[in-house]
């Protein structure tokens, strides 16, 4: 059996707004294993994009702990690349390939050459070579954001962290990006990370779903996804009632 | 719910086949030339210009007091002969050269202030009081005093075109600072870079079109207040700068080079913004799509 790579136990987020101090999660607990494509999947409020954050390290738990590798985590780091929601998580005086480079270079992982050839390399499994010299701004939204998950994978980071990374896109291109990340999956097997707030999504990018209710989010349910067509939408309505049920 | 709609007849479904499409660009045709040569912003600013120059000459002849308002063809004059026997340049060089000694110093003191101010809460306090007490104060009132403390020369020039400098620009690069999207922030964590390498490699660029704006400013700012300086005390050194060579030409009622002096410092103004910083603002900020 092999090690489980990320440990998150019991873990209570909490976060103050100027009025509030607001329960984000309660006592959350799940486990990661290398190769995983973890779902967490719940209504607005059910405290999945703080789980994120907490990962990442950008929020410390309250109660409980989270562990990478058996190490706890202390705060933002390489190891643990996030992809979020928001097109301009690109840094706009940066060419794609700068882009995609920098964080090689400014952790010094790489030689400058090494990472240049690196980046190049996770341009072209995101399709993007042609627009490897242009400026984020002249991209579109679908094409920033396999800029961002070429970012992230050409870290070859522990875990990939994903925020919503398709909830601005348009419908059609959404649907695009869910198998392109899959086949990438096929190719490299990493680990993922992935908050959504749909069924359907959950389902196609995922294979390991882990329920969320809302106020504060406490853990309803984890499940197995799947891939046989005929199944699919028996699952869809199973997790549509557990979560609203 | 139903797929049928009750008020429409009903209707099958249609399949068509769909031609290769040739993508013919048939209804391109060139602008018109002087369509295209009124596209150019500098050719528009430069009709402004004459227009204006236009304008003073006629309102020069028509007052015909040259000790007054000289024509723009007697200022010309003077400007070309001033040009000629050296004395322009050379005060406008003194000028320009205290001029950016101030303004360098004021940009890094001012990205020393914001720097502190965006990573520790007290530094935040610290600008925001010292700002808010000294941005207000005009540069030229602590004049008086600067000639206590540093006597009349370069060390006082210099004093006060850093006041000038300094709180306008820390200003707008502690807002520049502040306005970074909180995502741009947690991307800029992700990578684990230090405090230094964060506000370097992240913050400055990201804060990119308010620092510009606060360097245009806060050039004109000390233009106005080195011009003002040299106005009241004049000689630095040994040698004036363009303030000076108003003052001078005033008290000899050469009237025309003191509408000379005045449109060197006009001409200078224009060259910075339209060449110097324009050329910034197209290899950062519009490359970037930070503005438009």
């Amino acid at each position: 059996m092999t090690e489980k790579l990320l440990d998150v136990r019991g873990v209570t987020l909490q976060y103050r707004t100027t009025e509030h101090v607001v329960t984000a999660t309660h006592r959350v607990s799940f486990s990661i294993y290398p190769g995983d494509r973890f779902i967490l999947l719940g209504p607005s409020g059910c405290g999945k994009s703080s789980l994120l954050k907490a990962v990442g390290g950008y929020l410390a738990p309250l109660e409980g702990e989270i562990t990478l590798k058996g190490k706890r985590i202390a705060g933002p780091g390489p190891d643990r690349m996030m992809v979020f929601q928001e097109f301009d998580q690109l840094l706009p005086w940066k060419t794609v390939t700068e882009n995609v480079v920098f964080p090689l270079l400014a952790t010094s992982r790489l030689g400058r050459k090494e990472a240049f050839e690196k980046a190049l390399h996770y341009i072209d499994k995101v399709g993007l070579t042609r627009a490897k010299d242009s400026y984020p701004h002249t991209l579109s939204g679908g094409m920033k954001q396999r800029v961002a998950i070429a970012r992230g994978m050409a870290m070859e980071p522990e875990i990939l962290l994903m925020d919503e990374p398709f909830a601005a896109l348009d419908a059609l291109t959404r649907r695009t990006m869910q198998d392109e990340l899959l086949r990438l999956w096929d190719d490299t097997k990493f680990t993922v990370l992935f908050v959504t707030h749909s069924i359907n999504e959950a389902i196609r990018v995922g294979n390991r779903i882990l329920l969320l209710s809302p106020h504060p989010g406490q853990v309803r349910a984890e499940l197995n996804s799947t891939d046989d067509v005929s199944r699919i939408g028996a699952l869809e309505t199973e997790i549509h009632d557990l979560l609203f049920a | 719910m139903t797929a049928i709609n009750p008020f429409a007849p009903p209707r099958e479904d249609q399949f068509f086949e769909v031609p290769a499409f040739g993508g013919h660009a048939d209804v391109e045709r060139p602008i018109p030339f002087w369509e295209k040569l009124w596209n150019k912003a500098w050719l528009r600013k430069c009709v402004i210009i004459a227009a204006l120059a236009a304008l003073w000459q006629a309102y020069g002849v028509f007052s015909a007091n040259s000790l007054l308002f000289p024509t723009f063809t007697d200022t010309m004059e003077a400007f070309r002969d001033n040009i000629a026997n050296g004395v322009l340049l050379a005060r406008a060089w003194t000028s320009v050269r205290v001029l950016l000694m101030g303004y360098a110093l004021g940009i890094g003191l001012a990205t020393v202030l914001s720097v502190l101010a965006i990573t520790t809460r007290i530094g935040n306090d610290f600008l925001e009081t010292l700002t808010s007490m000294f941005n207000p104060l005009p540069a030229i009132a602590l004049l008086p005093l600067a000639l206590l403390w540093f006597g009349l020369g370069l060390g006082s020039l210099i004093f006060v075109l850093v006041h000038s400098v300094l709180w306008v620009m820390a200003l707008n690069m502690h807002a520049g600072f502040l306005g970074v999207s909180q995502t741009m922030r947690m991307v800029g964590r992700n990578y684990g870079l230090g405090r230094l390498a964060y506000v370097v490699k992240i913050l400055v660029p990201a804060a990119f079109p308010s620092i510009l704006t606060g360097m245009k400013v806060g050039w004109a700012f000390a233009w106005r207040t080195l011009i003002a300086a040299e106005l009241v005390f004049g000689v630095s050194s040994g040698q004036g700068g363009l303030g000076w060579f108003i003052f001078e030409n005033k008290n000899q009622l050469e009237i025309p080079s003191v509408f000379a002096g005045l449109f060197s410092v006009i001409l200078i103004g224009l060259a910075m913004e339209n060449i110097v910083f324009r050329k910034i603002e197209e290899k950062t900020v519009r490359r970037w799509g930070m503005q438009h």
